[in-house]
């Protein structure tokens, strides 16, 4: 069957953008050839550093015929609608058929010859290609991600005629920009033609080949050194896009160099040099070597160029060197500090040493609840950043935290303190690893809770796909913290400390919002009294109410209580969308976890928020669920909490106590009352003592009593106070089964 | 390189004018004003608007004070040419036209790696961007190579094409040698040969003292405002001999006021919030220009 052949040849296209556009070159053929009626064509496209190329096979030569049956006007519709239907099929009306009532018209069309479909398709492809950025050349008014330079395209074997602003399409192609250069454009009949034509001009066209190519190729040169080449998924994929004929070439490096961290060294040959590290594996560390994807099969075996590129490599890692040396010379940290504060963090959040100030006072209020020094995490947070302002995170923003924990060392700190600034930005992906050091997870939770209030309290928060601050990285970063620690803490109390940090710091913003709060809130105060409301924030807003009340001073009272609303009225605007949306967060890590979300749902339900006794109760109800025993209570409260509902609607219903053992009452009623004052004694010592899967056995037990009851006895008894009794018993269920969780949000 | 004896600095230079006067560049010498980039020159940001043809190479010695390294750093310096080709509308063939000069200073493409690697190229101060690359050999960027798509905020169309060779780190490349100061600057057999830094290494240590200790804030602050209020004044109030708003010397004030920009900037006497007003204000001016000479440039069409 015929097939289609679509080289679009322009200059250089960028790495990084040739995989989507095969995809999307791929989509938009796809769908244009389903519109045109051939759906099942097989499509293949490939993208390389100066071609983009499409192959259909499996096409006929021309569409099928097509017939349909149009409705036209009822019989007996006014002459005018008859006669224009007619004109829109091109018919009269002899032609047409009667039916029910109705005239109906048989149009058939002659299928195009899909040479002919093809023209204004690729047309349509070119001008409408969604390259991230387009520009525009020369006098030309075609946009394209680079000059176009040729339109190849061809059915079955037959160029197809186009001209798109100018550029003709043709059957000519052209191999490798230096190597194939010499015999110049090639004439092209189909895909086969054309793929072992490039192959002979050394080009390699599929992307895939060229990865292999380089790899095989990479690990051979290595090899035959006794060497082992640091695999890199991502440099892969961009070198392969910048090669048409790739030539892995091993180099060497000045040895002198390998006393520069590894990092370093890899970033420096990654970032500027797009070259792959190599290892030693006799020596467990980086070989003094690189590898470098050329281009070219050079005409000296790549000796000279090997040499160029080691040269440049010494000129990047020269500098690298200077930045260690410099960044390593004593009074490093002070200097960084002292820079900080001319460095804007945001301009409603102050200075880096304004966030650094937050994060210290607020890493030393976490240490105690993860076992850690105060003073120590205090240090630490307050040295976390500093690298920030030293020249080798200045040239490499990506080593942040990392060279931090190289300059701690170096200085002699603590390995605690330099932990913590080497993990403080963990966990940054869903497989990065989590800090679970003390210290560390002070910091880097102080960290991410500082980054969450107070982008919150300048009301930055994430819409949609839009979250430049990336705070839902750092609210699953929090919540990985906490849960991987055990971290326990409620979540308000995170939060007031982080809150605290803000208001107490120098740092204008958090000061200025909540003044801006009190005064749209019509309080009086100016909120200028950073320290006193950290101080009352800290200690718990309900304890502050106590301790005010008994001060027994009127003044205190006076003043500390006026202090207080203000702090809640705050803290009620700025709180509940945070824990909303760390409960989002947490919700979607549970499902990825493979939790059902309403599990979650029904835990949330309860207002905890402390989120390790969350997730605990959420694995004690999915076992629990997954138990006959639960899946049948779970009915059993289903229906109680029906009949609650509807007898509700009827009339109030009985206030809330124990049921009795009622004179005369049927077994499985007087059954029920023994399960549930047996029960409810231990839901509650389980619940104290946190073992939700306790609490979840001594649910169990009801479920016997609460099935036989259900079959048994009938609630709504004529009697007033069996009923009432009856009623109580169902509101004693649905209670109790409502400290362990909501059930009524469980679905199944 | 080649079999052929390098080019020294100086024959480098030659050889490029050469090349590019055989492709029909006007061969224009550098602009009597300091800038950062041979972009900058009129000759390049200017002619890029307006619907003339236009065809021009030069060098430019270009400055950036903050790069100043007192001569210690083997490649950095605060004072260095550009070599900078602009062809309106851009040629076809414009990357065959650059690789043939690339050929001409001696750099083998069957045996060095040459490349174009993806970048976009930006000037906030002028308001002008293009889509290219940074040309390699070898792994190191020799040149930079744009489709100019737009300057001082407007079209660019024609779309120009804008080759910038860093002369000294290709002089470095083609010559083999490490440090800048090194470089032959003539030819070494000649009985009067120099190297770079005969010729500039007091030039980097006085310049950098004096941008990075010894520039007064306070002067630069006030001539930075004097050239601002200039150039608008220029550009707004006064006519030439034809009626003509006079672009041409109001964009010289643009261009010395950015400079003074540059070496404020370099005394570390701009916060960083005053950083981005400062570009502001300086493309403001740059976009007036602009706007200013392409109307001209329509109308003369």
């Amino acid at each position: 069957m015929p097939q289609l052949l679509l080289e679009l040849f322009s200059e250089e296209i960028p790495a990084r953008m040739q995989g989507n556009a095969a995809r999307d070159l791929e989509r938009m053929a796809r769908e244009r050839l389903a519109e045109a009626g051939f759906a099942d064509s097989a499509i293949r496209t490939f993208a390389g550093p100066r071609r983009l190329t499409l192959v259909v096979d499996g096409l006929p030569a021309a569409q099928a015929d097509r017939s349909e049956e149009l409705k036209g006007p009822k019989a007996g519709a006014p002459p005018q609608a008859m006669e224009g239907f007619l004109r829109k099929v091109g018919l009269t009306q002899e032609q047409l058929v009667e039916r029910d009532g109705v005239w109906f018209a048989t149009v058939s069309s002659k299928g195009k010859g899909t040479a002919d479909l093809i023209a204004p398709m690729v047309d349509q492809i070119v001008r409408n290609f969604p390259w991230p950025k387009s520009m525009k050349w020369g006098t030309c008014t075609l946009k394209w991600v680079r000059p176009l330079q040729r339109i190849l395209c061809l059915f079955d074997g037959t160029v197809v005629p186009l001209d798109i602003e100018g550029i003709k399409s043709g059957d000519l192609s052209e191999g490798h920009r230096f190597m194939g250069a010499e015999r110049g454009a090639f004439s092209v009949r189909d895909f086969d033609t054309y793929r072992a034509g490039l192959a002979s001009r050394y080009v390699v066209l599929e992307a895939d080949e060229r990865k292999r190519r380089i790899l095989d190729g990479a690990r051979a040169a290595c090899a035959a050194r006794g060497l082992e080449l640091v695999e890199d998924e991502g440099l892969l994929e961009e070198v392969s896009g910048l090669a048409e004929w790739p030539v892995p070439i091993l180099g060497d490096m000045d040895p002198s160099f390998l006393d520069l961290p590894p990092e370093v060294i890899r970033t420096s040959m990654r970032t500027h040099q797009k070259y792959f590290a190599v290892r030693d594996p006799k020596a467990g560390r980086l070989a003094p070597h690189f590898l470098v994807v050329a281009n070219i099969e050079a005409s000296d075996g790549g000796a000279a160029l090997a040499a160029g590129n080691a040269r440049v490599l010494s000129a990047r890692l020269n500098d690298a060197r200077f930045f260690w040396d410099e960044d390593n010379k004593p009074g490093n940290f002070d200097r960084w500090l002292g820079k900080l504060k001319g460095v804007t963090f945001h301009a409603k959040l102050g200075t880096m040493a304004d966030r650094v100030e937050r994060i210290a006072a607020l890493a030393s209020e976490i240490a105690p609840l993860v076992g850690a020094d105060p003073a120590v995490a205090e240090m630490a947070a307050r040295l976390a950043k500093a690298d920030l302002a030293s020249g080798m995170v200045g040239e490499f923003p990506e080593l942040q935290g990392l060279m931090g924990g190289y300059y701690a060392r170096a200085a002699k700190l603590d390995n605690v303190v330099a932990d913590a600034i080497h993990d403080h930005y963990r966990p940054q992906g869903p497989n990065d690893v989590v800090p679970s050091a003390s210290v560390s997870v002070s910091v880097a939770l102080a960290d991410k809770l500082d980054t969450l209030v107070s982008f919150f309290a300048i009301d930055e928060k994430p819409t949609g796909s839009r979250d430049p601050y990336a705070l839902r990285r750092a609210a699953l970063g929090a919540i990985r913290i906490i849960l991987e620690n055990g971290v326990r803490a409620p979540l308000d109390r995170l939060l007031s400390a982080a809150l605290a940090a803000a208001l107490e710091s120098e740092s204008p913003l958090a000061a200025e919002r909540f003044a801006e709060h009190l005064s749209a809130e019509g309080y009086t105060s100016t909120g200028r009294e950073g320290s006193l409301m950290a101080d009352l924030l800290r200690r718990g807003i309900s304890d502050g109410w106590d301790r005010t009340r008994s001060s027994g001073s009127q003044e205190t009272e006076f003043f500390d209580g006026q202090r207080l609303l203000e702090l809640e009225s705050y803290c009620r605007t700025l709180f509940p969308p945070l824990k909303a949306f760390f409960a989002d967060r947490l919700k979607v890590q549970l499902r990825d976890e493979g939790k059902r979300h309403d599990l979650v749902d029904a835990v949330f339900a309860l207002g905890d928020d402390d989120l390790v006794r969350i997730v605990a109760r959420v694995e004690a109800l999915d076992k629990f669920l997954a138990t006959e025993d639960g899946a049948n209570l779970l009915a059993g409260y289903k229906r109680a909490a029906n009949i609650l509902r509807s007898e509700e609607k009827k009339g109030p219903l009985p206030e809330a106590g124990r049921a009795l053992r009622l004179p005369g009452a049927p077994a499985q009623e007087i059954t029920l009352v023994a399960a549930l004052t047996d029960a409810t004694p231990k839901v509650e010592t389980a619940l104290a003592a946190e073992d939700f899967a306790a609490a979840m056995t001594a649910l169990a037990a009801l479920r016997k009593p609460v099935d036989a009851f259900f079959e048994d006895v009938m609630v709504n008894s004529s009697v007033p106070a069996e009923r009432d009794n009856r009623l109580r018993l169902l509101i004693q269920v649905r209670d109790l089964m409502g400290r362990v969780a909501d059930f009524s949000q469980i679905s199944r | 390189m080649s079999d052929r004896k390098p080019l020294s600095f100086q024959d480098l230079i030659l050889t490029l004018q050469a090349y590019w006067s055989r492709q029909g560049c006007v061969l224009l010498q550098p602009y009597d004003i300091e800038v950062g980039a041979g972009t900058l020159h009129p000759a390049t940001v200017l002619r890029a608007l307006g619907p003339k043809s236009w065809k021009a190479a030069y060098v430019q010695p270009s400055r950036r004070p903050g790069d100043g390294r007192y001569g210690e750093n083997p490649n950095r310096l605060q004072h260095y040419y550009q070599y900078q080709v602009i062809l309106k509308p851009n040629p076809s063939n414009l990357q065959d036209l650059y690789l043939g000069s690339l050929a001409a200073i001696g750099i083998d493409p069957m045996l060095h790696d040459i490349r174009f690697v993806e970048d976009d190229w930006e000037n906030p101060t002028v308001g002008a961007w293009g889509l290219g690359w940074e040309v390699w050999c070898d792994g190191m960027e020799v040149s930079q190579f744009t489709y100019m798509q737009q300057v001082g905020g407007l079209d660019v169309d024609p779309v120009a094409g804008e080759l910038t060779y860093g002369l000294e780190r290709l002089a470095m490349y083609v010559q083999g040698v490490d440090n800048v100061y090194d470089l032959a600057f003539n030819d070494p057999q000649s009985p009067d040969f120099k190297t770079y830094g005969e010729v500039f290494l007091e030039n980097e240590r006085q310049m950098s003292a004096y941008n990075f200790e010894y520039a007064d804030v306070d002067v630069l602050k006030r001539q930075f405002e004097d050239m601002e209020r200039q150039a608008m004044r220029i550009l707004t109030e006064s006519r030439g001999p034809q009626g003509q708003a006079l672009v041409l010397p109001a964009y010289d004030h643009v261009l010395k006021a950015s400079h003074l920009f540059n070496v404020m900037n370099a005394r570390g006497a701009i916060a960083v919030a005053e950083r981005a007003s400062y570009i502001g204000r300086i493309r403001d001016l740059c976009k007036a220009c602009a706007a200013e000479w392409q109307k001209q440039q329509a109308g003369a069409a």
